[in-house]
């Protein structure tokens, strides 16, 4: 597993190669996000116990693989996030604004209007690895610089779908990154009740291309590691499947109960490894940040998903009719019709748009 | 007699089902040590062990598609699929194997099994949690429909599916979960599949549902009656085969219709429903067979849940209307 900053904050050797080679502003905006993250991961735990969102699936502990992995790419680069990652999605581009309107159930929140490469969040399992290859394809078509970054879970890797994707990927040398944050579980089941095999990357080697497995919670390797797997898959040396080790600190979603499946004693263990304190703690000791800029950015992040939430409160509701919305490019008939019975049912505003 | 939810009525019925028959699998994601997302098999791989009640890696092919081997072996499974809107990587094994093994062995082989999953809207849930669409299963020749919409006739349904030597789709109405407590029976008993239910005698009008929109369609029975109207309500619960007798029944008595569901319209099986009653019915009719439904659109997300879910007020108007046709 290759590691540069160990759980209590010390570089390791290859750590101390990476470490002088990065600048300050991308070692502190690493720690910035992961903060930024962490806030508004946490505050959507507390507002879907109140009942102020819907469940919510947290990332909470996988911070370093989100805003490592998204940090990574480049504007023109795709993202193919799930239901827990909208971490790596917010990095990426998504407004936590947008976030929070998804999580109030708003399908709205989904729109980027082209601003940032990401479809939304995909709920049905491995299938949108597939999505991956197919952008990652249409770039080697087109002959552009672009590279497709598809995130997933350990459990992910028993579909159909995973293996469709790697194989296709594989075969055809696309630059497609296929980052599967092993977080232990899926939901309930270990990894070790999904497959014979000890890791994830050594299924890599089957679809003819290489897998790296990492500390998925030291946000400098997956920064690192994704950053150089993206720059080979530019220059057309192919997919590369990483695994990264973590751990899910929080439930699998508000509506879970980790007590059911597994023991304090590793929540506590991994809580000692987790990858904010670590980072945090090398930065301080590196002289990079001191504790005032950490009290001060760790205000302002929370300020910021206060705002945000203040501002998702005061928009406008969407009208009934927002139902039939871009369901089509073109309504067809039938659909105008059923549109037109919900029509005067609470609040009709035909031209509600949202930005 | 005891008292129980849904949700504990279909665990009686699956731990009854275990240990009356030592062939009999259960199979699906999370279902032994968690004891399934929404507790049905909670305590049952204890009580059997892990051999019995199998967590599966997550894969809904490896499901199915395993279970048709294991039941060519002599076993019953009975699955487990997390969500009904999570069974499509499975789709393949049961619209090209499970439905037609029977007829493509002509009759060497039966496929009796039970695919388990939750489904329907009411709770705000995720994208893909709350979807409806059972006509998908229903349009499959050779496989079997049932969805309950109380905890008395899942336990009875439940029995008889596993019983049953085809394979049955059990759709189970997340918002009927632990919506209402009734007393169930402890011991065995069955509810024949095809059997419609009749849930309220009514000269005025028949409205038939079936799952989730069971209770919302008796709300606006109850309150139709401050306006002098008596409905008769039919809970169809098994979509396939479905009980056409008890309906052209009701229809020649009453002369109208509605059919409420939560799926898109289009294609709904209250198509096929107005569709059986014009040809077996029709000079009973005194108006248009009318459907309350979900909308043409994808499941909304929980914001506009409600406005896609048929609700008491939609079911009273579409019922003023079909009165003064
Ligand atoms: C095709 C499909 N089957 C089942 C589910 C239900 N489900 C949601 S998350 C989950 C576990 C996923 O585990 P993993 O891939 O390891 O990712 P994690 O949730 O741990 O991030 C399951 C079974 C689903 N969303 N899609």
């Amino acid at each position: 597993m290759k590691q540069c900053v160990t759980p209590t904050g010390k570089l390791t050797a290859y750590g101390e190669q990476i470490w002088s080679k990065l600048s300050i502003d991308i070692k502190k905006e690493l720690w910035k996000w992961m903060v930024r993250l962490r806030a508004y991961d946490q505050q959507c735990m507390v507002w879907s116990r109140q009942g102020k969102i819907l469940t919510y699936a947290p990332y909470f502990g996988q911070e370093a693989s989100q805003v490592g992995s998204a940090f990574a790419l480049q504007p023109q680069d795709w993202l193919f996030p799930t239901y827990r990652d909208h971490g790596a999605a917010i990095v990426h581009g998504l407004p936590m604004k947008h976030s929070l309107f998804y999580w109030l159930g708003r399908i709205e929140g989904n729109r980027s209007g082209g601003k940032w490469r990401a479809l939304p969040a995909s709920v049905p399992i491995a299938t949108h690895l597939l999505h991956a290859v197919g952008t990652a394809w249409a770039a080697t078509l087109r002959n552009r610089p672009t590279v497709s970054l598809a995130l997933f879970g350990d459990g992910a890797t028993s579909e159909g779908d995973f293996h469709e994707a790697c194989n296709l990927a594989g075969l055809k040398q696309l630059p497609v990154l296929f980052f599967c944050q092993n977080n232990r579980y899926a939901i309930s089941t270990p990894f070790g009740e999904q497959s014979a095999t000890e890791t994830v990357v050594e299924k890599a080697h089957a679809y003819g291309f290489p897998g790296i497995r990492i500390d998925g919670n030291d946000v400098l390797v997956v920064y690192e590691t994704v950053k150089h797997a993206a720059h080979k898959a530019r220059l057309g040396n192919g997919p590369v499947l990483i695994e990264a080790l973590t751990y899910r600190l929080g439930p699998h979603t508000m509506s879970d109960l980790p007590q059911r499946y597994r023991m304090m004693e590793e929540e506590r263990e991994w809580n000692a490894r987790e990858p904010l304190q670590r980072y945090q703690q090398l930065l301080l000791d590196q002289g990079v940040l001191n504790e005032q800029e950490v009290q001060e950015t760790k205000r302002s992040c929370q300020q910021q998903v206060l705002e945000s939430m203040n501002q998702v409160l005061h928009a406008a509701s969407p009208p009934n009719t927002h139902l039939f919305a871009h369901v089509f490019a073109v309504l067809p008939r039938d659909l105008k019709k059923q549109r037109n019975e919900v029509v005067g049912r609470r609040g009709m505003d035909a031209c509600f748009e949202y930005d | 007699m005891p008292v129980s939810n849904m949700i504990e009525s279909i665990r009686d019925a699956l731990g009854i089902a275990l240990a009356a028959d030592d062939d009999l699998l259960i199979l699906g994601e999370d279902v032994g040590r968690y004891g399934g997302v929404f507790r049905a098999t909670e305590g049952l791989q204890e009580r059997y062990g892990p051999d019995r009640v199998i967590d599966m890696p997550l894969a809904e092919s490896s499901i199915i598609g395993a279970a048709i081997g294991l039941a060519l072996e002599g076993y019953k499974p009975v699955c487990e699929i997390q969500f009904l809107g999570f069974l499509y990587p499975g789709f393949e094994q049961l619209i090209s194997h499970v439905s037609r093994i029977r007829y493509r062995t002509q009759g060497d082989y039966g496929m009796s099994m039970v695919i388990r999953a939750p489904m329907g809207s009411g709770v705000k849930s995720h994208e893909l949690h709350s979807d409806s669409f059972e006509s998908f299963y229903v349009h499959i020749p050779g496989i079997k429909v049932v969805v309950p919409s109380n905890p008395y006739d899942a336990k009875g349904l439940l029995l008889a599916a596993i019983d049953d030597p085809d394979p049955v789709i059990f759709l189970e109405p997340t918002a009927l979960y632990r919506a209402e407590r009734e007393e169930v029976p402890a011991e065995i008993y069955q509810i024949p599949l095809g059997a419609a239910k009749l849930v309220r005698e009514g000269q005025d009008l028949t409205m038939i549902a079936w799952g989730g929109m069971v209770p919302v369609v008796k709300e606006a029975a109850v309150q139709l009656v401050e306006d002098q109207i008596q409905c008769e309500i039919i809970d169809i619960r098994s979509l396939y085969p479905f009980d056409q007798d008890l309906i052209v029944q009701s229809v020649k008595k009453t002369g109208r219709v509605i059919v409420v569901h939560e799926a898109p319209r289009t294609l709904g099986v209250g198509a096929e429903v107005a569709a059986m009653i014009q040809e077996q019915a029709f000079l009973f009719l005194e108006a248009p067979i009318m459907r309350v439904t979900g909308y043409d659109v994808p499941t909304p997300l929980g914001a506009l849940e409600h406005v896609n879910r048929p609700d008491v007020n939609r079911i009273k108007k579409a019922v003023q209307q079909v009165l003064h046709y």
